[in-house]
């Protein structure tokens, strides 16, 4: 359940964001996720990028926790706890495509992996973009989307499933992303009468499915979720719209 | 056959979830009631909002969960939005923490207007400076937060009391003193742990919490202990995840019982496992209500 592993490769991802190995022997399935610590930090909540014996997780630093993952040296332990929730079902689908929007694209990655299936990366530059020549050896399909054009499509992840949508038929959508462009995928799905899973995001303490402080209506995404199917994404009010700060308020997004 | 009460409060099933777990919002509590739950006690809600201690504030170990989440909450006023979806669904008991008789009266008489059908004094939490346990380990403060309470308002008052104290015997006389209507027994156990790797405590209070089977002893004879000493409802806690466990609270002396970490172990649908399990075995062995097999263990 907890681990001490160290780092054994680290690697570049972006100017922003970089990609820990570790050797851990925990099962995970795509989709789950660990809690990460080293002193110095809060515990942050990390998808897992590769599921494999050797495991990994993919930093986007965005503030001091992430910044303090980004210090890490080889040899360097950090504390694990996992893995939690439930990833994606990769049983439902005949033709899935499978979209990553920003940082998200790491918890898609053991997806692409396992099932070959068609992917989206979205970013909003080039520089932005993460992961796309791993997930280039797993997939025959492989389209970029940047939201400046500087590379692939012109637009968001979600105009360019429209426009694939149109010419293949797919009947699943996977995706991990802002919670933005899931909304707008969300919407897509509903219209376009696609299936969808969804890997969301909420401030997480336990990561175990007790203290609550995670939920989404009645819903923990740590325990219930983080990958939601779509007729369970259906009934939540806070989806694109509210979460919970620290305390347990109700704030909107 | 399940059906029990504890003093004037009857519910249609013995067990409910403990306070701090799926509770701090609305929606989860109605999930919990619907999950099979006789009633839901509420996160401990102070006066203000409060974000807790920072991460790690909970891990695993060998034996349960330790955990110093900090009583995080909305605070009073925010709470009673959640409220107000909650207690229309079923047995809302408002847990509740403060530093001072008067702060418990007014959060207490807040929780009967937001329709609790009973309150939970927080006395015992061991990881929140200036509350819970630190106040509760002293039976002279109980007893004035207790009957300062039971002045303002007219639904039970429950008192939640800690086992970190050679005297818990002395703190459920002082609640039945005071004129309080149930005790609670256990919250966690106070406990650390060190990560040996980095030579450091791994949560950021230090202290926490122990909960799960590894408390499950301590809270048995911490109910039994107060059984002896008092004539008041008791509510059990502590390590509780099957019916075997439930049933030896209720042979202590407890009337109903609270389930806590079991619902991350076993998940949600935990209350109507133990429950069907419990009724199973008091079919099997001839208790014919809950009411027979409570203290049977001291005849
Ligand atoms: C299930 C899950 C999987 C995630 N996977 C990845 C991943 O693979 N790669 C990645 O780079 N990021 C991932 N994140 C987001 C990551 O946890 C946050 O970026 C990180 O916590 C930010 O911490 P900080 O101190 O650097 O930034 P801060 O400035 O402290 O916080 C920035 C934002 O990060 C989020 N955040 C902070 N603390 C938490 C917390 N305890 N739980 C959830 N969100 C928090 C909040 O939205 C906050 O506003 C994931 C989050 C969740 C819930
Ligand atoms: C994550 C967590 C949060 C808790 N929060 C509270 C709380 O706010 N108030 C309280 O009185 N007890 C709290 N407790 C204690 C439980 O209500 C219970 O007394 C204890 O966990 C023992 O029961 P268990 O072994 O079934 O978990 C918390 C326990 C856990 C694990
Ligand atoms: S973080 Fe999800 S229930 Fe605690």
């Amino acid at each position: 359940m907890s681990d001490s592993v160290r780092i054994i490769s680290i690697i570049e991802d972006s100017y922003d964001t970089k990609t820990f190995e570790f050797q851990w022997e925990e099962k995970v399935s795509p989709g789950q996720f660990i809690m990460v610590w080293v002193p110095g930090m809060e515990e942050i909540p990390m998808s897992l990028s590769k599921t494999n014996r050797i495991k990994s997780i993919t930093v986007k630093k965005i503030g001091k926790d992430t910044q303090k993952l980004h210090d890490l040296n080889l040899g360097s332990p950090i504390r694990i706890r996992g893995p939690y929730g439930k990833g994606f079902d990769l049983k439902k689908s005949r033709n899935m495509l499978i979209i990553g929007g920003g940082v998200g694209t790491a918890a898609i990655i053991p997806a692409v992996k396992e099932t070959g299936a068609d992917t989206i990366i979205g970013a909003r530059t080039d520089k932005d973009v993460i992961m796309d020549e791993v997930a280039g050896k797993y997939t025959k399909n492989l389209w970029i989307a940047t939201d400046d054009g500087s590379r692939g499509f012109h637009g968001n992840a979600v105009q360019l499933m429209r426009k694939k949508a149109e010419e293949k038929e797919y009947d699943m959508i996977l995706a991990c992303g802002p919670e933005i462009m899931q909304y707008h995928l969300y919407n897509a799905c509903v219209e376009l009468g696609i299936d969808c899973q969804l890997s969301l995001e909420r401030h997480m303490k336990c990561g175990a499915g007790v203290c609550g402080c995670c939920v989404m209506d009645d819903m923990r995404v740590c325990k219930d979720g983080p990958v939601f199917t779509k007729e369970q994404i259906s009934k939540m009010k806070d989806f694109g719209t509210s979460k919970r700060d620290e305390c347990g308020r109700s704030v909107k997004l | 056959m399940l059906v029990t009460s504890v003093g004037k409060l009857r519910l249609e099933r013995p067990g409910m979830v403990a306070s701090g777990i799926m509770d701090e919002t609305g929606p989860s509590m109605v999930r919990m009631l619907r999950s099979g739950a006789g009633a839901v006690v509420t996160k401990s809600i102070g006066s203000e909002p409060n974000p807790g201690h920072p991460n790690p504030t909970f891990t695993e170990l060998k034996g349960g969960y330790i955990n110093a989440m900090g009583l995080p909450n909305p605070g009073i006023e925010l709470f009673g939005k959640e409220m107000e979806v909650a207690s229309k669904s079923g047995n809302i008991v408002g847990s509740i923490y403060g530093s001072s008789p008067e702060e418990f009266s007014m959060l207490a008489g807040k929780m009967e207007e937001y329709g609790a059908v009973g309150v939970e004094l927080n006395l015992s939490c061991p990881h929140a400076s200036g509350y819970g346990m630190e106040l509760g380990t002293d039976p002279a403060v109980i007893r004035s937060i207790v009957s300062a309470v039971k002045s303002a308002v007219s639904i039970p008052v429950w008192t939640k009391l800690t086992p970190n104290t050679h005297m818990i015997k002395d703190l459920a006389i002082a609640v039945y003193e005071a004129g309080g209507d149930a005790v609670v027994a256990i919250n966690t156990v106070k406990a650390m742990v060190i990560s040996p790797q980095f030579g450091k405590p791994i949560l950021s209070n230090k202290f926490g919490g122990l909960s799960g089977p590894a408390i499950r002893s301590i809270g048995v004879r911490a109910v039994f202990d107060i059984r002896t000493a008092v004539d008041i409802p008791i509510i059990g806690v502590g390590g509780i995840s099957d019916w075997k466990d439930a049933a030896q609270y209720i042979m202590a002396g407890a009337c109903a019982f609270q389930i806590g970490s079991a619902v991350g172990t076993k998940g949600i649908d935990v209350f109507e496992t133990v429950h069907s399990e419990l009724e199973r075995f008091m079919k099997d062995y001839g208790y014919g209500s809950i009411k027979d097999m409570v203290g049977v263990a001291h005849e």
